[in-house]
């Protein structure tokens, strides 16, 4: 084929029919996972937040929509300090949601 | 009516109920509903927000306790209000003419035409419906799609009609951010298989578990929220809507099919709210009721002997509609004891 010289960049929407829910996986584990009302709080706090580039809430949301590949190597980052938790107003145990994703993301990678 | 009436009440809604019942225990009053029974709105819903109280139940209630003083008189279209004399006279089509000292609008609201936020694709993609006609599908205990099919995933678009410029209304509904946690949570009880998405800007939920409910709908009926005003609709080959949002926490496009895509509709002023509003010099930008003070005198209006309460004032939810109808029911009360 001819080359011009440019080529088409790939899509930012996602689809979310095509993406693969692990929602309740994870709610069976962390029941508290589903009382998530995105505030932000969790992110605003962060230790790791403030010196790396980690945003748990994105990463939570992510994984909410079915885009764990995104987020495969982030979670490393984490210290699990637990700091996220202290401040959640809706009661989740972050810090046992962002080892659950980690497990089940290394699950899946398998 | 061979004595003199005290109050007439335009609109046998529940604000223009629960003032006759206040009212009527000293007072004559005559209720005027253009309908052919009482109860407005709430005839037309099945489950009320957040008890799930029965809207039917509520009507009920409120026509058993109307006392012997009150009289209503159902299909009266008034077409007519006017000050005559310190009096207020209220003229019907047949030409029935009323006279009292005091009036009370009570006339209410009516849903968002959802055909005006074309991009939605009401009245032209089968599977978009209202949450109006959502409701009366809830009430039949029965979930289908155009095609006769249970649907297996639903969306809820909130604020369509509210908070928008395009269509003229830039105040917010109140009733629909509620409204879609209901719903949502009775759909789910009806097609427990059925994946729920809701997108929302903000999720306005100020009353006594308000806020309860829904987290309960998050934690028990695994409804998603996702921030984003669904921006546009189209239609797949078999009959699927496709909804296309930014998920604003993402910050990047989404886009979904679904069987059935409910649109929350916001409300605006009945035809009459707006017809004597206008006509009597009280009407806010949107054709709503304007009281004299908002604060101290939120049902009196700047016309001697004329009150106003419930969702003709602004949107409101039922119980609220139901304190505004005895508040005004109070104020008119002090009003004939000093003037009559
Ligand atoms: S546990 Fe992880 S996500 Fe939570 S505050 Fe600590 S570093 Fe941040
Ligand atoms: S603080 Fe809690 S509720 Fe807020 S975004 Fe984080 S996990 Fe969700
Ligand atoms: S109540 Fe909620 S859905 Fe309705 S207009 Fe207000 S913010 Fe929008």
């Amino acid at each position: 084929m001819k080359s011009f010289g440019f080529n088409l960049k790939p899509t930012r929407t996602y689809d979310i029919d095509t993406q693969n829910d692990l929602c309740a996986e994870i709610a069976e584990k962390v029941p508290s996972f589903r009382q998530c009302m995105f505030c932000g709080s969790c992110s605003g706090t962060c230790s790791a937040a403030t010196h790396v580039d980690f945003h748990i809430l994105q990463y939570n949301i992510l994984f909410r929509r079915g885009l764990q590949s995104e987020i495969a190597d982030k979670l490393d980052q984490c210290m699990l300090c637990g700091k996220c938790g202290m401040v959640c107003p809706r009661g989740v145990n972050t810090r046992a949601m962002i080892m659950e994703i980690r497990k089940i993301l290394s699950n899946h990678a398998k | 009516m061979g004595q003199e009436i005290h109050t007439i009440i335009i609109g046998g809604g529940p604000a223009g109920l629960a003032a006759a019942i206040r009212l009527g225990r000293h007072h004559r009053v005559l209720i005027l509903e253009k309908e052919a029974e009482c109860g407005g709105k709430l005839n037309q819903w099945d489950k009320l927000f957040p008890d799930f109280e029965d809207a039917k139940t509520v009507r009920q209630t409120l026509l058993q306790r109307l006392p012997e003083n009150v009289t209503v008189q159902t299909s009266a279209n008034v077409t007519e209000v006017a000050q005559e004399s310190g009096k207020w006279k209220v003229t019907l089509q047949n030409g029935e003419t009323h006279i009292a000292p005091t009036l009370l609008l009570a006339t209410g609201f009516e849903p968002f035409n959802a055909i005006r936020k074309e991009e939605y694709g009401y009245g032209i993609y089968p599977n978009v419906i209202t949450s109006v006609e959502l409701e009366s599908m809830i009430a039949k205990g029965e979930i289908l799609t155009r095609e006769g099919k249970k649907p297996q995933s639903v969306a809820y678009i909130q604020c369509v009609g509210s908070r928008d410029e395009k269509v003229g209304n830039h105040f917010c509904s109140v009733n629909c951010c509620i409204c879609a946690v209901k719903q949502s949570i009775e759909v789910k009880q009806l097609l427990p298989q059925a994946n729920q998405f809701c997108f929302y800007m903000d999720l306005r939920m100020s009353g006594r578990n308000y806020e309860e409910r829904y987290r309960e709908s998050q934690e028990k009926y695994h409804v998603n929220f996702i921030r984003g005003r669904v921006s546009e609709t189209s239609v797949t080959a078999n009959n699927q809507i496709l909804v296309k949002a930014e998920d604003t926490l993402l910050s990047r496009p989404i886009k979904m099919k679904v069987d059935l895509l409910v649109l929350m509709v916001g409300m605006e002023p009945s035809p009459s709210t707006r017809q004597f509003a206008e006509k009597l010099g009280i009407s806010d930008p949107y054709g709503y009721f304007v009281s004299q003070n908002s604060e101290t005198a939120d049902n009196a209006t700047v016309h001697k002997g004329l009150f106003v309460a419930g969702s003709a004032k602004r949107p409101m939810p039922v119980p609220q509609a139901l304190k505004e109808g005895e508040a005004a029911a109070c104020e008119i009360a002090g009003y004939l004891s000093d003037n009559l």
